[in-house]
């Protein structure tokens, strides 16, 4: 027990309107209580349902830091199941993805367990005839998380057996994944191929952080972009080539603050949010005529006119996952420890779409997001210069107060100028929150 | 001139030493524009289309990522990596001098370094080489990472 372990009040004082303390980025204790109270409080992603189409096939994630299996079951649903035995703690699963057919088998001695995780059998079972073995925890088999959902295939968990309902956690930002799927003609959506992986030594609120952040791409990214814009000054493109899609993708990061200040944020409530209200760097994308025939067979001329015209920029939903809508990406933080975050950056088919949209996408992310990107590069470096800078002990805060105003009310949905750092204050009102709504003080224990 | 075992394996040498000197703008102009630099993301990748890669780069690409090392706000290199590749003798798999078309595929082990940190990559460049006006030409280069599923930091030179 150190500092914050049972004190609330210590905790809830990192957060202040305008700054948080640095703790919250660097103590391992602070990072060891998120794992057990933030990402035990709040709905988690764990995969995406086209990752485990067929009966038995499963995948292995973390909650967190704590190990779960997704494995489609016999009767067609989703379970997240503790990637543990319940005889002596073997991990059941250790490859990422596969097919364990109708049961798991553990591979130490035998116990099986079905794919919802109750437990099948135990071989050489009258060893425990004489026991009370039934009335112990073993005899319930893996042990299933909190509580699933299964939103439109993308599949979140809550680890804790009690707290908020999907529904009310997430509210209206369910838009921006309503969004991303209607795009599909045939409103769904499926994985290609595996994620891009890349370790980032730092915490993983930086990442998510600069998701809204929309005062560095013109700044941090000039080595990247700006020499991309100028290259195709240089290049005299004819006017009848079609332009790079690189150029498409990346060029628009150079875009002046005035763009981002008017492109605009919304935040909801319980730390979601995003950039991207009016228009975003994804607004100017060409579209293929073929698509747009799909959708408005499917959607009429309306409907597909308003799927089309959001262009919201990166959806943060609270705690550790960003999606780009217009291109159909989801970016996973997963925390490892107060400073190592592995991203995982996956990709997704519209289902009915011609392949062109998938192979920008695919392009999007290996330009942006892949351990051998020219932009994330840079990205990485800031962050790993914060995170060794935090150190610094003659400041202790960070400051997150541009276009802050006395007794913001994270409880209501809001839009505001585009280069807020509100999002950043909602989501540290909302670590606040989830932090410590289980925790139990030390002093209200010894009364 | 009459192309020899030689002269392909020579070449895919001069190419491992050139990056390792850093001269990048020279590597640019051993390509052939329409060529791809293409490095999987997944064990034995079929295609570069339905699933993204970790570098699919075309002749814009290439020279933007070579312009950024050499560029004044390149924050990620300042300092400048370093690397280092030790390649094993080519297997020349196609040799076609009439056609002026080659095919040879390389073990090697790549080293890249910054500050204090560096690290160790295993790796197969399979390049396809073309003879155009009387020189070889890079007319596609395919690099397989050994783990090129795992989860790695920055890669910011070229393997
Ligand atoms: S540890 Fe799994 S069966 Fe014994
Ligand atoms: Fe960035």
């Amino acid at each position: 027990m150190g500092r914050y372990t049972d004190n609330p009040a210590a905790v809830a004082a990192l957060v202040q309107p305008h700054q948080v303390h640095r703790d919250t980025y660097v103590d391992r204790e602070i990072f060891d209580l998120e794992m057990k109270h933030l990402f035990a409080n709040t709905w988690v992603f764990v995969g995406h349902d086209s990752q485990t189409p067929k009966k038995g096939d499963y995948i292995t994630t973390q909650i967190g830091t704590q190990p779960v299996i997704m494995v489609r079951h016999s009767d067609n649903e989703i379970y997240v199941l503790l990637n543990r035995c319940p005889h002596k703690g073997t991990k059941i699963a250790i490859d990422r993805s596969g097919n364990t057919g109708k049961f798991f088998r553990c591979p130490y001695h035998a116990w099986s367990f079905k794919t919802n995780g109750c437990l099948l059998a135990i071989p050489l079972k009258k060893g425990y005839a004489e026991t009370d073995f039934k009335e112990g925890e073993a005899s319930h088999g893996m042990k299933p998380v909190g509580a699933v959902k299964n939103h439109r295939g993308f599949v979140f968990a809550r680890l804790a057996q009690d707290g908020i309902g999907f529904d009310e956690y997430f509210g209206n930002s369910l838009s921006s994944l309503d969004n991303m799927v209607d795009r599909s003609p045939e409103g769904r959506l499926e994985v290609a191929g595996p994620p891009l992986r890349y370790m980032h030594n730092c915490n993983w609120k930086m990442l998510v952080d600069n998701q809204t952040d929309t005062c560095h791409p013109m700044v941090a990214h000039e080595s990247s972009a700006g020499t991309a814009v100028r290259l195709f000054e240089q290049a005299n493109w004819p006017e009848d080539k079609p332009k790079p899609m690189a150029m498409e993708i990346i060029a628009p990061f150079m875009s002046p603050y005035e763009f981002f200040e008017e492109m605009g944020i919304r935040t909801w409530p319980n730390g979601h949010g995003h950039t991207g209200v009016h228009h975003s760097i994804h607004s100017d994308y060409s579209m293929a005529p073929e698509y747009w025939d799909a959708m408005v067979e499917t959607y009429g001329e309306e409907r597909a006119g308003q799927i089309l015209g959001e262009s919201r920029h990166n959806t943060v939903y609270w705690p550790n996952i960003m999606i780009k809508g217009p291109i159909q990406q989801l970016r996973n933080f997963i925390p490892m420890g107060p400073d190592k975050t592995l991203v995982e950056s996956y990709i997704y088919r519209l289902v009915g779409a011609p392949d062109i949209l998938l192979e920008r996408t695919a392009m999007y992310n290996r330009l942006i997001n892949a351990p051998t990107s020219i932009v994330g590069h840079d990205d990485l470096e800031m962050y790993e210069r914060a995170q060794e800078g935090l150190h610094v002990d003659g400041l202790e805060w960070i400051n997150i107060q541009r276009l802050h105003v006395e007794d913001e009310d994270f409880d209501e949905e809001a839009v505001e100028n585009g280069t807020t750092e509100r999002q950043m204050r909602n989501q540290m009102h909302a670590w606040s929150k989830f932090m410590t709504m289980s925790m139990t003080s030390s002093q209200e224990a010894a009364e | 001139m009459t192309v020899t075992r030689d002269d392909v394996i020579d070449f895919i040498y001069d190419e491992a030493r050139m990056l390792d000197e850093g001269r990048f703008t020279e590597w640019l102009d051993l390509w052939l524009a329409d060529g791809f630099y293409w490095m999987p993301l997944d064990y034995k990748q079929d295609n570069p289309h339905d699933m993204t890669s970790l570098l699919h780069e075309d002749d814009f690409m290439r020279r933007l990522r070579v312009e950024r090392l050499n560029g004044e706000r390149t924050f990620s290199q300042k300092p400048k990596s370093r690397c280092h590749h030790v390649i094993q003798r080519p297997f020349v798999d196609e040799f076609d001098p009439e056609a002026g078309r080659f095919v040879t595929n390389t073990s090697m082990h790549y080293v890249e370094t910054r500050l204090d940190e560096q690290f160790l990559l295993a790796l197969t460049a399979t390049h396809e080489l073309n003879l155009v006006d009387g020189q070889l030409k890079i007319a596609n280069k395919r690099v397989d990472l050994l783990n090129s599923d795992a989860a790695f930091g920055n890669i910011q030179l070229l393997p």
